[in-house]
C-alpha cells in the first residue's frame, strides 16, 4: 500500500509536465468512451420511447385473427380461411377467465363527410370495451355506452386528426357527420396518441358500434368478425389467456386434435420483442463501433508511452541506477497509463453524458443511462491503460540501467 | 583508518561479446578497498575504469571472479537483490548530473527514498537535510535547468546522500565542471569522507585524483598502479583561488 501511495504522485507528476500531450493521448478514449455512453443512452432512450409507443397500442393485447386457407398449394393470406364470428367473441367472453375484456373489431377505410368538407379515414366498429382494450382515453364528450352499441345506435367518437380536418377550431360534439352516407352523431372526441412506431398516425380513425358498422359500413352481415381484441387480466397472464383462447376457439370452431388452427392469436409482447430485437441490432452495432474506437485509444495510448519510454530512457535509467525495483519502475508507467485512460475515461463519460441529453431533447426520446453504464464505462478506460500501458511498462522496467544513463 | 573490508574483488573480469569479437573489458582484477577509504580511479577511455565502476556499484555482474561487498558475496546477485542493495548501501553521482528534468531540486533529492518506501513526511525532511548538507538551503524548489552546472552536481551527490549510504561511487563526478567548481564539489566529497564514507572516483584527471588518499591506475583491463598519498586539501586549495565574481 506504501508503494502505490508513493507511486501515484510520480505518475501524476510525469504526466503533469506534459498536459497537452496527456490530453491529446487520452482523446482517443475520451471518444471511445463518450460514444459508447452516447450509443447506450440513445439505444436505452429509443427503446423507451418504443415500449412506450407499444403501450398505446394497449398492453396486455391479445388479437385474433381469422386463419388463412390453401388452395391448389398457394395459401391465401389471413381472411381467406374460416372466418371469425360473432359467437367466438361470446365463446370468448365466457371461456377465457383470464381476459378482462374482448371486444369484436371491423375497419374500413372510408370518406367522413362534414358539409363541404371530406376526409379519407378508417372507421371502426367495435364495443365500448374497444375503447379499455386500446387504452384510449376521451378528451371531450363520452365513448358511446353499451345499450348505443347494442341497438346499433347512429352514434360515433372521432379521433383528433379528424377534428382537425372536418372541423378545425370548431366544437364537434353533437355535430352530425355522414359515414358512407349514414349520418352518424359525434358524442366523444379521443385523446391524442400521437404516431404508432411505425410511424402512423393512431388519432385518424373513427369508431362506431360494431352493429352500426355491421348493418351500414358491410352488406347487413351481423355475424362475421373482422378481429377479435382481447385484454388479458395482467401483462403477467397474457400468455395464460392466450392458452385459453386457443382452447376456447379450437373447441368453437369444433377442431379435432391433430388439425391445424384455422385462426391467428398474436400478442403484443410477441410483437414488441421483434421491434426490441431490431433496436437491440442497432445499438449492438453502434456500440462495436465504439469498441473500435476504443481499441484505438488504446493503441494510441501505448503509443505515446513507448515514445515517452524511449524519450525517457535515461530518466529510467536514473531510477533504476539508483535503485528502484524492476516492479516499481513497471508501476509506475503502469499507471501513467492508467491515470492517461481513466482520465480519458473520465471527461468521455462527462462528455457522452453531455451528448446524450443534447440527442434526446434532439429527437425527443428521454435521457435514459443506468450508473451500471457509466461504471462499466469507466471501469474499461481502466482496462485499456492497464492493458495498453503494460507492454511499454515493462519495456521501461527492463531497461539496462548502465546503457540506458547513456542513452542520448 | 579501521582495516574492515568494504570492497573485497578476487579475480574479475568481464568479457562482452562484439559480434564475433570478446572483448576482454576487466582481466582478473583483485582489489580490496578499506571502510573510510576515498579512492581514486584513474586510467584512459577504454582502460575498462568504467566497467570496474559499474561492477562496484552492482549496476553490472562479473563474467568470472569473486566480489564481496561488506563481506557478502554480491557478484551472482539477482537483479532484485542488486537493486536493494543499490537502493540501501550505495550513493551514486554520474557523470553529467543525471537529474530529472522538470523535477525541483527536492524531488530530485528525495526520489531514492520514495523507492525505499519513506513516508512522505519524512522523505522532505531528509532530502531539507541533505540539501543543506551540500550548501543548497533555500534551492529546494529550483529545477535542474535554474541551478548551476555545479549547483546540479551538489544536488546529485545530496541525492547520493539521502540514503546514508556506506559507499559513494563518482563517476568523472567533475567532468563538466570549471576548475573552481570542481575543487568546490571534491571539498564537498572529502568532507562527507571524513563523516567515514567510503568514497570511490573514477577519472581520466590526475589533478582530481590528486584529493584522494590513493589512486589506482587501470589499463587495458588490470590494476596498473595502486598507490597510497597524502591527499590535497580542497578547502586549502579553495582559499588559495582567487574568489569568483557572484
Amino acid at each position: 500500500m506504501s508503494t502505490l501511495t508513493t507511486i501515484v504522485p510520480l505518475a501524476f507528476g510525469a504526466l503533469g509536465r506534459n498536459r497537452m500531450r496527456s490530453l491529446l493521448t487520452s482523446l482517443g478514449v475520451i471518444i471511445g468512451v463518450g460514444a459508447l455512453i452516447v450509443t447506450v443512452s440513445s439505444g436505452e432512450g429509443s427503446k423507451a420511447v418504443l415500449v412506450e409507443q407499444l403501450a398505446t397500442l394497449g398492453t396486455n393485447l391479445i388479437i385474433v385473427l381469422p386463419g388463412s386457407s390453401t388452395q391448389g398449394g398457394a395459401r391465401g393470406g389471413s381472411g381467406s380461411g374460416r372466418l371469425l364470428t360473432h359467437s367466438d367473441v361470446l365463446a370468448v367472453l365466457k371461456g377465457v377467465t383470464a381476459a378482462r375484456y374482448a371486444a369484436p373489431v371491423d375497419r374500413t377505410v372510408t370518406q367522413v363527410v362534414l358539409d363541404n368538407q371530406n376526409w379519407l379515414t378508417t372507421v371502426y366498429g367495435s364495443t365500448p370495451e374497444f375503447f379499455a382494450i386500446r387504452e384510449w382515453a376521451i378528451e371531450r364528450g363520452r365513448f358511446f355506452n353499451g345499450s348505443e352499441a347494442d341497438s346499433g345506435a347512429k352514434v360515433c367518437v372521432i379521433g383528433r386528426s379528424v377534428v382537425a380536418q372536418l372541423f378545425g377550431a370548431s366544437d364537434p360534439l353533437g355535430q352530425v357527420v355522414r359515414v358512407k352516407a349514414m349520418p352518424c352523431v359525434i358524442v366523444g372526441v379521443l385523446a391524442g396518441k400521437g404516431q404508432s412506431s411505425q410511424g402512423q398516425d393512431q388519432d385518424d380513425l373513427v369508431v362506431m358500434p360494431w352493429v352500426t358498422f355491421k348493418s351500414r359500413m358491410m352488406s347487413q352481415d351481423r355475424i362475421h368478425v373482422g378481429s377479435i381484441l382481447v385484454s388479458a387480466t395482467s401483462p403477467e397472464e397474457v400468455s395464460h389467456a392466450q392458452t385459453q383462447l386457443l382452447g376456447v376457439l379450437r373447441q368453437e370452431h369444433r377442431l379435432t386434435e391433430g388439425t391445424l388452427d384455422d385462426f391467428t392469436v398474436r400478442n403484443l409482447a410477441d410483437l414488441a420483442a421483434t421491434q426490441e430485437k431490431a433496436a437491440d441490432a442497432q445499438t449492438g452495432m453502434l456500440r462495436n463501433v465504439a469498441a473500435v474506437s476504443l481499441l484505438v485509444g488504446g493503441i494510441g495510448i501505448m503509443n505515446i508511452m513507448l515514445v515517452s519510454v524511449t524519450e525517457r530512457t535515461r530518466e529510467i535509467g536514473i531510477r533504476l541506477a539508483i535503485g528502484a525495483s524492476e516492479g516499481k519502475v513497471l508501476l509506475q508507467f503502469l499507471l501513467e497509463a492508467v491515470v492517461l485512460s481513466a482520465a480519458g475515461g473520465l471527461l468521455g463519460i462527462a462528455l457522452g453524458v453531455g451528448g446524450s441529453i443534447a440527442l434526446a431533447s434532439a429527437m425527443g426520446w428521454p435521457f435514459v443511462l443506468t450508473p451500471f453504464w457509466i461504471f462499466i464505462a469507466f471501469g474499461i478506460s481502466m482496462a485499456i491503460g492497464v492493458v495498453f500501458g503494460f507492454y511499454p511498462a515493462r519495456k521501461a522496467a527492463r531497461m539496462n540501467p548502465i546503457d540506458a544513463l547513456r542513452f542520448e | 583508518m579501521a582495516s574492515e573490508h568494504v570492497i573485497e574483488l578476487t579475480d574479475i573480469t568481464k568479457t562482452y561479446a562484439a559480434g564475433e569479437l570478446e572483448v576482454h573489458a576487466l582481466r582478473a582484477v583483485t582489489l580490496v578497498i578499506d571502510k573510510g577509504e576515498m579512492v581514486a580511479i584513474m586510467g584512459p577511455s577504454g582502460s575498462g575504469k568504467s566497467t570496474l565502476m559499474n561492477i562496484l556499484g552492482c549496476l553490472d555482474r562479473p563474467t568470472s571472479g569473486s566480489y564481496l561487498f561488506e563481506g557478502r558475496e554480491v557478484a551472482t546477485l539477482a537483479k532484485p537483490d542488486l537493486s536493494a542493495l543499490r537502493l540501501t548501501a550505495f550513493g551514486f553521482v554520474f557523470q553529467g548530473f543525471q537529474l530529472i528534468a522538470r523535477t525541483s531540486a527536492l524531488d530530485n533529492v528525495a526520489l531514492p527514498l520514495v523507492y525505499a518506501d519513506v513516508g512522505a513526511k519524512e522523505r522532505t525532511e531528509r532530502a531539507r537535510e541533505a540539501l543543506a548538507r551540500v550548501g543548497l538551503a533555500g534551492r529546494e524548489h529550483h529545477s535542474p535547468t535554474q541551478l548551476s552546472g555545479g549547483e546540479q552536481q551538489r544536488v546529485a551527490i545530496a541525492r547520493a546522500l539521502v540514503n546514508r549510504p556506506r559507499l559513494i561511487l563518482a563517476d568523472e563526478p567533475t567532468g563538466a565542471l570549471d576548475t573552481r567548481t570542481s575543487v568546490e564539489v571534491l571539498g564537498l566529497l572529502q568532507s562527507l569522507h571524513a563523516t567515514g564514507i567510503t568514497i570511490v572516483i573514477v577519472t581520466h584527471e590526475p589533478d582530481i585524483a590528486a584529493y584522494a588518499g590513493r589512486r589506482i591506475v587501470v589499463r587495458d583491463g588490470r590494476i596498473l598502479s595502486d598507490e597510497r598519498q597524502s591527499p590535497r586539501d580542497a578547502a586549502a586549495d579553495l582559499l588559495a583561488m582567487p574568489a569568483k565574481a557572484a
